[in-house]
């Protein structure tokens, strides 16, 4: 009776109006949209800056091996080469690493030590580039051209192709060189990409094929891999991109030079490297500084494929 | 493959009670043989993978300890007391180490709120419209893209037009790199949430708005937490972004508008000079900054452990 009493007695207000609501969204959606502005003004910065650098060079610029800041002619031959020489030769040393750690980590670790462990791989992961810089060039490098680099020069002295490529004085630094420290930096990443991959396998499949008498490995090669192929591979790209675009730890111990050399102890450059070493010489509106921004938007639009790709294919399986 | 088969035959050949399995007969001996080499392929793929685990640990191991050792040797308070000064003369590093505190710090607190915004618009508002996925795709790019690439367009933004090098161009950059942190893991972890938590306040009669930021970032905070923490740690280590916008500054400055300096700057200008001193103070720096980093990291993995 109270009840219907005070119901008669309140009518229904009128709807009010709230700003809070439409302020909000208006916020988050205004957010959103900035940052789909702000990567489009980096390609235009980037494409911009690049203009007079493009209009003189053409798509020359592109293959043209020459770096010759005295007579300003540039091109970016020699930093693309040495850029994807360094990462695929990283990945080609990586993958199988990360993958054993993977393995290990999802089937073969003791539960107490999975977590320590991933954990460990997860800070390798967190160290600042430069710190990778640092520790390749004093401790990378004297290995390298003490031990490394000396022995395989003398075994594969003599054979064709291999004493082509392992040849030349054993400086220790570079593309060699900043391809092992590169494949120590994107470890890390694509271990713990491929971790996760790995666990997102059903128990139940694994659990059949060890039923019906699969090995450890027969299970991963049978099951977990074929289960996980494409978004194994995006992981190794989203590694790949990693490996394309790092400054500090390939600036330490590529050796920058300007030429291309058959050896892979010869030293070299990267897009990046370069960028971070000949910047401070290139004075605002030269037309180096413009080859620079131009090497950079090279860099974006190689990185943004392989971004692309990895995140295709990473994406249904794993929220990456 | 025709190995596993032929084996997992073999198996079963001789343990069914009165079948006949088709096919030829299996040989025993072949059969055992097979499997012994199946376990030690095994045996070998699992020592492998040990291995390449161990490899890992081993190169965690060494930058940790070469970090240590090269760095302890010229820890001492002069390092935080003094700033940088030429070769020979007893410098320190702290002019590099309050520059990096003021832009991290300014870094975060503009990167944040951003981030979180944009979120929030991927988990409460967008969701799967086109402009969400979007947004979702160009905030997975900026997490990914090469860092040197921020600092060429934050150069060409905030200081060819200004005039020169600045902090606050320092900043911008490092804000940038924080944003997609921050997207990832607003998003990630406002998902996360129950819907019945969202019912409840909507039943009660709260605005969505209300019911985003009294409920949901509450309910979220310890991720949102972490995701800011794990943003604080890369951008405290980065490079790259800062040589073509603070540039670097051997001088006290706390000046914005001014070069500024940083630790990994200074790392990278001292560890490349011939000058032993200044190496031994990119030792140091180093050190400071890997375990700040790493510091902040376990930092960030105990913000989250409750929640798990």
């Amino acid at each position: 009776m109270q009840q219907a009493v005070a119901l008669t007695a309140s009518p229904v207000p009128k709807a009010k109006f709230r700003p809070g609501d439409p302020i909000f969204a208006g916020l988050a959606r205004a957010s959103g949209i900035f940052v789909l502005l702000l990567l489009g003004s980096l390609i235009l910065s980037l494409f911009i800056g690049a203009i007079p650098a493009l209009r003189k060079f053409g798509a020359g610029f592109l293959v043209s091996a020459t770096w010759d800041p005295v007579h300003e002619v540039f091109g970016a031959g020699v930093s693309i080469y040495g850029t994807v020489m360094t990462s695929i030769l990283a990945m080609i040393l990586a993958v199988p690493l990360a993958f054993g750690i993977a393995f290990y980590l999802t089937e073969l670790a003791p539960e107490w030590l999975k977590r320590p462990v991933g954990i460990a791989v997860e800070l390798l992961a967190a160290v600042p580039s430069i710190i990778y810089g640092m520790w390749g060039f004093f401790v990378i490098v004297p290995i390298m051209s003490q031990y490394v680099e000396p022995t395989l020069i003398d075994t594969f002295d003599g054979i064709p192709v291999l004493q082509d490529m392992l040849a030349g004085p054993p400086f220790g630094t570079g593309i060699f060189t900043a391809a092992l420290v590169l494949t120590v930096m994107v470890v890390p990443f694509i271990a713990a990409t491929m971790r996760d991959v790995f666990e997102t396998v059903p128990p139940v499949f694994k659990e059949s094929a060890y039923g019906v008498g699969c090995t450890t490995w027969e299970v991963m090669r049978s099951i977990v891999i074929p289960y996980t192929r494409v978004s194994v591979v995006g992981g190794i790209m989203l590694g790949f991109g990693r490996a394309l675009g790092e400054t500090m730890a390939v600036t330490f111990v590529i050796g920058n030079s300007d030429h291309i050399s058959a050896s892979l102890f010869s030293s070299g450059n990267t897009i990046a490297s370069i960028v971070a070493l000949e910047f401070p010489e290139s004075p605002a509106g030269s037309l180096k500084l413009s080859s620079l921004l131009a090497l950079g938007f090279i860099l974006f639009v190689i990185s943004f494929i392989v971004l692309a790709i990895s995140r295709t294919l990473l994406r249904p399986k794993l929220k990456v | 493959m025709s190995a596993s088969t032929s084996s997992a035959g073999a198996v079963f050949g001789g343990a069914i009670p009165g079948g006949t399995i088709p096919g030829p007969a299996k040989d025993p001996a072949v059969a055992r043989a097979l499997g012994r080499r199946r376990a030690r392929f095994n045996v070998m793929v699992k020592g492998l993978c040990v291995a390449a685990t161990v490899v890992g640990l081993v190169l965690l191991g060494s930058i940790l300890l070469t970090l240590i050792w090269r760095g302890a040797a010229g820890l001492s308070l002069t390092v935080f007391t003094h700033t940088t000064k030429p070769p020979g003369s007893e410098g320190g590093l702290l002019n590099a180490i309050v520059g990096t505190l003021i832009q991290t710090a300014i870094g975060t607190v503009v990167g944040t709120p951003i981030g979180l915004l944009v979120g929030t618009y991927l988990a409460e508002y967008g969701r799967s419209s086109p402009l969400a996925n979007a947004v979702r795709f160009v905030s997975d790019v900026l997490l990914s893209a090469p860092s040197i690439l921020i600092g060429l367009f934050v150069y060409q933004l905030a200081v060819e037009p200004f005039g020169g090098f600045s902090g606050i161009a320092g900043c911008i950059a490092l804000a940038v790199i924080v944003i997609p942190i921050v997207v990832r893991t607003t998003e990630d972890m406002l998902r996360l949430i129950t819907p019945a938590l969202r019912e409840a306040a909507i039943g009660l009669g709260a605005p969505k708005w209300k019911v985003i930021v009294l409920i949901c970032y509450r309910a979220a905070l310890n991720g949102i937490a972490t995701g800011v923490l794990l943003a604080v740690a890369r951008i405290a280590g980065e490079t790259a972004p800062l040589l073509f916008t603070s540039l670097g500054n051997l001088n006290w400055s706390v000046s914005l508008r001014q070069p500024m300096a940083s630790l990994p700057v200074t790392i990278y200008q001292y560890a490349g000079s011939a000058f032993e001193d200044w190496v031994q103070l990119a030792w140091v720096g180093a050190l400071l900054i890997t375990f700040g980093v790493l510091a902040i990291n376990i930092a960030a993995r105990l913000v989250l452990r409750p929640g798990k």
